[in-house]
């Protein structure tokens, strides 16, 4: 427990700080949201002082952040100069449509990349396990952006997938299941982009991490009293292998996370990407602030899960946590 | 091959890739602003050794480009047009790294431009294009390592060095840094630079925004061997003979991050020319009419040009020999640090 209590305190402290970082750079920032109005003629400057007061622009920093930090704690995560309105139920459906996305492509990606990993380490050195650390190399060496925009110029020149967007347009009579057939559908060319991004690091790393139990005593004592390869594999030497696979699926949630944002505005998948590069482009301060922050509480969730499969699936750190 | 060996092969290709790119002017035929309104999206031309006929020519040639009649973006070879490719030919005045101006290019023609990877919407040449952003591209990726290198090179040093609170708190906060997803973090700190700036300025702040936020892992690899190094004997040695902590730090404990310091940039480089390309294509970084790598790309975002133009696609696959080289680097500097006798040589 205390193990866990640790963990939460790290987290919630990391939060805090990330605030109050995004809340520094704001001092830093030359120029807000209702400068863009200043050039337009038809606004009176005092319109626009009115304005500045009404935001608490006028208001030092401090009592700025005590106000924000206030609206973080009521759910309304501050304001939205361009949409009018509080930052928070703009947030959440597009949060919701990026974890559609990040979830399935990490679901995705460890499971191809767990079996494929441990394929390749069994076959060290064989010709299986060269041409996937070739084709990891390759994954790896073609940035996402290209493969983004490839992957929509293929599906736009031959229309076997949809180019953008999250469901056709003509959505909303239909069935449910056609629904969901549809967003599947619209789903495939942002996640494969994604898995692609993801795989080579995760292969990588379950080759590593396999190659090394593989060769422990204990399998060979498996292999010995006649265990099958499959159940040898993968219930003795993944288990095994698993700890720094965990650690690793709290960092692929951010990678996951980041390389998202990107695919989305390129797929215009209307997720925080576009969102996020839109209230930059209009200078929405507390939409950017929200954003970020929103970004670093899925990827401390991410990890918290990973701790607690770890404290779940590794006997000493529960051990270490009760004695201590 | 030795280690060595592939060592200096993977050096000397990676060379010879940023030469390409250090001389885009020699090796450009045209200016990369140059408009020719009356050619845009002109296809690639081929470069022909055998014409028509089949006869051989010794001197590469293209044929002119002609529109259909009729259609406004299709082009046919002229085929009798034949525009014969010269050598060192005298063309748009440059200046090779700014300061020395010239004149000569390794291709050009004499009547009808010769366009190696077709042009873009206003008839510019995209080879001269794609070579001139790399400048950018490469310029502020590896720019934007060193400030990271520097900045994690000191902190990580005196968070080492110095321990105590300094430690705890410089750690504290590389952790804050290495929690962020990056390209957020990325987002974040471009949102609050200003949005219209001059091409040079917005260089300059794609520059330190790409270098500010990456100083995290090297500052923590960096204390790690400074740890380690600051206990050695001769370290110790050397504090007994008086030698202050400056001298200290620069003379014996620094030169042992010079190996990870030198894997980290191999990793970086290509991970912060990433970072440029994704903030100039999605229009937050170096503006037209500047090229970029990314800016090159986010013509791509109109969908007439993503089906119609495909050479425009071309300025993504400029990256990946790059991209290439450099990974190689990093895996052979990992493999050397890795080596143990380089290791007992570099200690004893």
């Amino acid at each position: 427990m205390g193990y866990l209590l640790r963990r939460i305190g790290h987290a919630v402290f990391l939060l805090l700080g990330v605030s109050v970082l995004a809340f520094l750079f704001t001092t830093l920032a030359p120029g807000n949201y209702f400068d863009e109005m200043r050039l337009n003629p038809q606004i009176a400057p005092e319109t626009l002082k009115a304005l500045r007061a009404q935001y608490g622009f006028d208001q030092p920093l401090r009592q700025r952040y005590v106000h924000w930090a206030n609206s973080l704690l009521h759910g309304d995560w501050g304001f939205s100069f361009a949409y009018n309105s509080a930052v928070a139920p703009l947030l959440w459906p597009r949060a919701r449509n990026t974890l559609v996305l990040t979830l399935s492509a990490t679901f995705f990606a460890w499971l191809i990349a767990l079996p494929l990993g441990v394929w390749s380490a069994e076959g060290r050195g064989r010709l299986r396990d060269r041409a996937l650390s070739w084709t990891a190399a390759a994954l790896l060496v073609v940035p996402e952006l290209a493969l983004a925009l490839g992957l929509l110029a293929l599906a736009a020149r031959t229309g076997w997938l949809p180019t953008g967007g999250m469901n056709s347009t003509n959505w909303d009579g239909w069935p449910y299941q056609r629904k969901v057939f549809d967003m599947a559908l619209h789903m495939v060319l942002p996640v494969t982009v994604l898995v692609a991004s993801a795989l080579p690091l995760l292969l990588g790393h379950v080759r590593a991490a396999v190659r090394e139990v593989l060769d422990a005593p204990f399998l060979r004592v498996a292999e010995g009293h006649g265990v099958g390869r499959a159940r040898l594999l993968y219930r003795h030497a993944l288990p095994a292998a698993a700890n720094p696979l965990i650690t690793l699926f709290g960092f692929s949630l951010g990678a996951l996370l980041s390389g998202s944002l990107l695919v989305e505005i390129v797929m215009s998948w209307p997720g925080l990407g576009p969102f996020l590069l839109e209230a930059i482009l209009a200078r929405d301060l507390y939409v950017v602030i929200g954003g970020v922050l929103l970004s670093t509480l899925f990827l401390v969730a991410g990890n918290l899960v990973a701790d607690l499969l770890l404290y779940w699936a590794d006997p000493r750190i529960r051990v270490g946590a009760r004695s201590s | 091959m030795t280690e060595r060996k592939k060592l200096t092969t993977c050096l000397a290709l990676l060379l010879g890739l940023h030469a390409l790119v250090a001389f885009a002017g020699f090796f450009a035929p045209y200016d990369p602003a140059a408009q020719d309104r009356m050619a845009p999206y002109l296809p690639p031309m081929r470069v022909h050794v055998i014409d028509g006929r089949g006869r051989w020519h010794l001197r590469p040639f293209a044929y002119q480009l002609e529109a259909h009649s009729g259609s406004p973006d299709g082009y046919h070879e002229k085929v009798p047009e034949a525009v014969p490719v010269k050598f060192f030919v005298k063309g748009a005045g440059y200046r090779a790294f700014g300061f020395i101006s010239a004149r000569t290019h390794l291709l050009g023609t004499d009547r009808t431009a010769l366009h190696l990877l077709g042009t873009d919407a206003f008839g510019r040449d995209l080879f001269s294009r794609i070579l001139f952003g790399g400048q950018i591209s490469l310029l502020a990726g590896l720019l934007g390592t060193g400030i990271t290198l520097f900045l994690g090179l000191s902190l990580g040093a005196a968070a080492g060095y110095y321990g105590g609170w300094r430690d705890e708190a410089l750690m504290r906060v590389a952790e804050l840094f290495l929690a962020l997803p990056w390209l957020y973090l990325l987002f974040g700190l471009r949102a609050f630079l200003p949005l219209s700036v001059r091409p040079a300025q917005a260089f300059l702040l794609v520059v330190c925004v790409i270098g500010a936020l990456g100083w995290a892992r090297p500052a923590r690899l960096v204390r790690g061997i400074v740890l380690s190094a600051k206990e050695r004997d001769f370290v110790r040695a050397a504090r007994g003979f008086g030698a202050s902590n400056a001298y200290l730090l620069w003379r014996h404990v620094l030169p042992e991050t010079s190996s990870v310091l030198l894997t980290q940039a191999a990793i970086l480089v290509p991970q912060f020319v990433l970072a440029e390309m994704t903030l100039s294509f999605l229009g937050l970084g170096v503006p037209e009419p500047v090229p970029s790598w990314g800016n090159l790309l986010s013509s791509l975002q109109q969908y007439s040009v993503l089906v119609s133009y495909w050479w425009m696609y071309l300025p993504a696959v400029a990256m990946v020999p790059f991209f290439l080289g450099y990974l190689r680097l990093a895996s052979l500097l990992q493999s050397d640090a890795a080596n143990p006798k380089i290791e007992a040589a570099g200690g004893a």
